[in-house]
């Protein structure tokens, strides 16, 4: 779709924005509406949107599947790794309270910290799952015209 | 510490281990990684068993959030007794697992494979100790995905599309207890278990209800491949890897089969439910014809995987028939047969898996006059094909008595025959597979029997040893799950 | 008065909408035979599911559940927070489902069920 130039101008302007939104969704969880699956899905619409209109191999220059598959499980574990700090700190699993001084400011960076976990594994599973469909249609286009 | 945070542990250890997974990549270092993983979870489902022996249930509440409103894990005498159940064939099917899944998957993929294993292992625990309706289900969908991949891993091309129909079965049971969850919640305003145990009682005649217990029993049903909704299972389980094929027989139906009980029996426990519905009775027919039609499939079947697999949809007819017969005895029977079946079907796909990793095949052609050239392996799989027909000593049979006494103990003389009748044909298939190894000449004789490794061997000689050792000594079992029936009939969690 | 009945009726039509729904998706599930629409069936079948579960965190007059001086009554958020965890597992599902269809189309060359079954019967 690279030649349809009102789809590429369009999307070359909007892509900033899908991001910046998702960023801003994404940070916004411990006081308004807002959180990490959200901002995942939105922050990786804005790189699918990319894909379709650019081609799935500049998504994957942008974000190599060596990334994606690192940011993955980080993203999982850091999810973890907040839940038992709360029993580092004397509480249970995933307690936010403990986690700072005054238990409003543990809640806050509990849930930022949280939410920056999913945030992470859901933008990167889109990802993935987004470039590995695309990318195996391509490498299947020779496969079925050698049929 | 430690022993404080034990329930989530529990959990959160190989749900945490199996990302890690990922960035080690190495087959074997994975392998080590996922071994000790199972391994730090047996000690700690022994030692929440022996706590709720030495003081009661145990609440743990995740977030500090108090339960109703937050997520608590609730341990029983059920539920721990579960538990063991799952880590302990975890932490056997591992080292089982190594050459075999060497030999099954390819190589770039065997980290792949042992992330899904941890997933799947976390999700059937996470089932077994959660007391959140709703929890359940996101754990059951994480065994659930996990299990379509691990199936998907088989080197059949038939293992694919018995993948997507496990994932369109499980879905649509899932969904199912999902929508039930939806229809208590709308009544209730509670996802606890145990605090809907307490609440539905007061409104057990409304319809919201009625069609939510519904919903609950058939999409538990589904995931437990109860009779009418076992499609899924026998290519499930003939077509994925060994291991898989192993740890699934042996946990995961038995898991589905906890959280229906918890359902039937903590949720709706003080409620009548033959006032309202006939739950009861339905699932005893069904349990009655799985029992037949599972053992009477089984009888032609050409692969030993799959004779086994329509063994397994009769014997979960079992656990069902003592579940529903409502009474200590029968709900005894039913969750003594969890745990034994377990570990006969365990042991019996062990033997599979050997089988394949030996001679590359299951089909019962090809088994033929294998008596003389495995004698030891072919022992194993004749005493695991005994404890399934019930014969004394072997564990089995606790479980069988049980059943035909609780029938007895109601006045349901023909059930007790029925029992004696699965039992019977159960007698015919084994003997079929008796009757190629041991009399039967090798059609095309094998010359070159790779030698089995211990690493295989001892697992498979500790699960087919456990059925005859609690065939013997039945204190312990009897004693766990008699306590735990005593306690879902008394009502309430 | 005027509040309240306006809000009943549809509600209780909006149940219609969500049984139709799923029996829609229900369908599709098990009449279809392309592997693909199957899937597409099982996404509506849920869909369903989650409407039904948004539509019971309505209360009636209450606001979006976000603390503010002068509401007392605030909508129940608790459904929309399930149903954000259960698309993520419909999500998750669609994905792997989709991609066993890939590798089954790579490995039987159809996604057609009645050609499958031929083909898993003949070997």
């Amino acid at each position: 779709m690279k030649e349809k130039i009102i789809l590429r101008v369009i999307s070359k302007f909007l892509i900033p924005y899908i991001l910046l939104f998702g960023l801003y969704v994404q940070w916004h969880g411990d006081f308004g509406p807002g959180g990490g699956f959200q901002a995942g899905v939105i922050f990786a619409s804005g790189f699918i949107l990319y894909g379709l209109i650019f081609g799935v191999s500049n998504v994957r220059t942008a974000v190599p599947s060596a990334a994606t598959r690192i940011l993955l499980p980080l993203g999982v574990l850091g999810y973890g790794l907040v839940g038992v700090m709360g029993i580092f700190k004397g509480g249970n699993f995933l307690d936010y309270n403990v986690l700072a001084a005054a238990p409003t400011g543990g809640q806050h960076l509990g849930i930022i910290l949280i939410e920056l976990g999913v945030g992470v594994t859901v933008a990167t599973a889109m990802i993935t799952i987004f470039s590995t469909f695309a990318s195996r249609a391509e490498l299947q286009k020779p496969r079925d015209e050698e049929r | 510490m430690i022993a404080q945070h034990l329930p989530i542990l529990q959990v959160v250890l190989p749900l945490l281990a199996a990302p890690i997974c990922m960035f080690i990549r190495h087959p074997r270092v994975v392998w080590m990684w996922a071994f000790v993983t199972a391994w730090l979870c047996l000690p700690m489902s022994v030692g929440l068993l022996l706590k709720v022996l030495e003081q009661g249930t145990i609440v743990y509440n995740l977030g500090g959030w108090a339960a109703p409103w937050g997520i608590e894990y609730r341990i029983d005498i059920l539920n721990s007794f579960v538990l063991i159940i799952v880590s302990m064939i975890g932490a056997i099917v591992l080292p089982f697992a190594r050459r075999s899944v060497e030999r099954e998957i390819p190589q770039k993929r065997i980290y792949l494979f042992y992330t899904m294993l941890l997933l799947c292992l976390a999700g059937l625990l996470g089932m077994t100790i959660t007391g959140d309706a709703f929890n359940l289900f996101v754990f059951l969908e994480i065994s659930s995905l996990s299990t379509y991949v691990l199936i998907s891993f088989g080197k059949d091309r038939r293992a694919l599309t018995a993948a997507y129909r496990y994932l369109i079965v499980g879905t649509i049971g899932a969904t199912f207890y999902i929508i039930g969850v939806g229809l208590l919640y709308m009544a209730t305003g509670s996802l606890n278990i145990a605090d809907l145990a307490v609440l539905i009682p007061n409104i057990g005649g409304n319809r919201t209800v009625q069609s939510g217990m519904a919903f609950l029993i058939i999409g538990l049903a589904l995931k437990a491949a109860l009779f009418p909704m076992h499609m899924w299972l026998p290519n499930a389980y003939t077509y994925a890897p060994s291991v898989v094929s192993i740890f699934l027989s042996a946990t995961a139906t038995k898991v589905a089969v906890y959280a229906f009980i918890r359902v039937v029996f903590s949720i709706f426990g003080d409620v009548n439910i033959l006032e309202i519905l006939p739950v009861r009775n339905m699932l005893m027919v069904l349990a009655i014809a799985a029992m037949v039609i599972g053992s009477a499939a089984a009888l032609y079947q050409t692969d030993v995987r799959r004779l086994f697999a329509y063994s397994s949809i009769a014997q979960i007819g079992y656990i069902i028939l003592g579940i529903s017969f409502d009474s200590v005895t029968g709900v005894t029977a039913g969750v003594v047969h969890l745990f034994n079946h377990a570990l006969m079907k365990g042991g019996l796909f062990m033997v599979l898996g050997l089988l394949a990793y030996q001679i590359g095949s299951t089909k019962i052609q090809d088994i033929a006059g294998l008596g003389e050239r495995m004698p030891l392996t072919m022992a194993a799989l004749v005493i695991g094909g005994l404890g399934l027909i019930g014969m004394p000593l072997t564990a089995g049979f606790i479980s069988k008595w049980y059943l035909i006494q609780a029938a007895i103990d109601i006045g349901l003389w023909p059930i007790a025959f029925i029992i004696v009748l699965s039992s019977i044909l159960t007698v015919v298939y084994v003997w079929r597979i008796v009757e190629v190894i041991y009399f039967h000449r090798p059609v095309n004789p094998i010359n070159d029997i790779d030698r089995a490794p211990i690493s295989m061997v001892a697992p498979m000689w500790i699960l087919i040893g456990a059925t005859i050792f609690f065939g013997i000594n039945t204190n312990a079992t009897l004693e766990i799950a008699g306590a735990a029936a005593k306690a879902l009939l008394a009502g309430g969690v | 008065m005027s509040l309240e009945t306006e809000f009943y009726f549809p509600s209780l039509g909006l149940y219609w909408i969500i049984i139709v729904l799923m029996m829609i998706g229900f369908y599709i599930v098990i009449a279809h035979g392309n592997l693909v629409k199957k899937i597409v069936g099982l996404n509506v079948f849920q869909v369903s599911v989650f409407l039904l579960f948004i539509t019971m965190g309505k209360v009636l007059g209450g606001t979006a559940p976000i603390l503010k001086e002068g509401v007392s009554t605030y909508s129940n958020p608790l459904p929309h927070v399930l149903i954000l965890t259960a698309i993520v597992v419909g999500v998750a599902t669609t994905a792997l489902g989709l991609a066993l269809v890939v590798r089954v189309r790579e490995a039987f060359g159809t996604v057609e069920e009645d050609d499958i079954c031929a083909l898993e019967n003949d070997a």
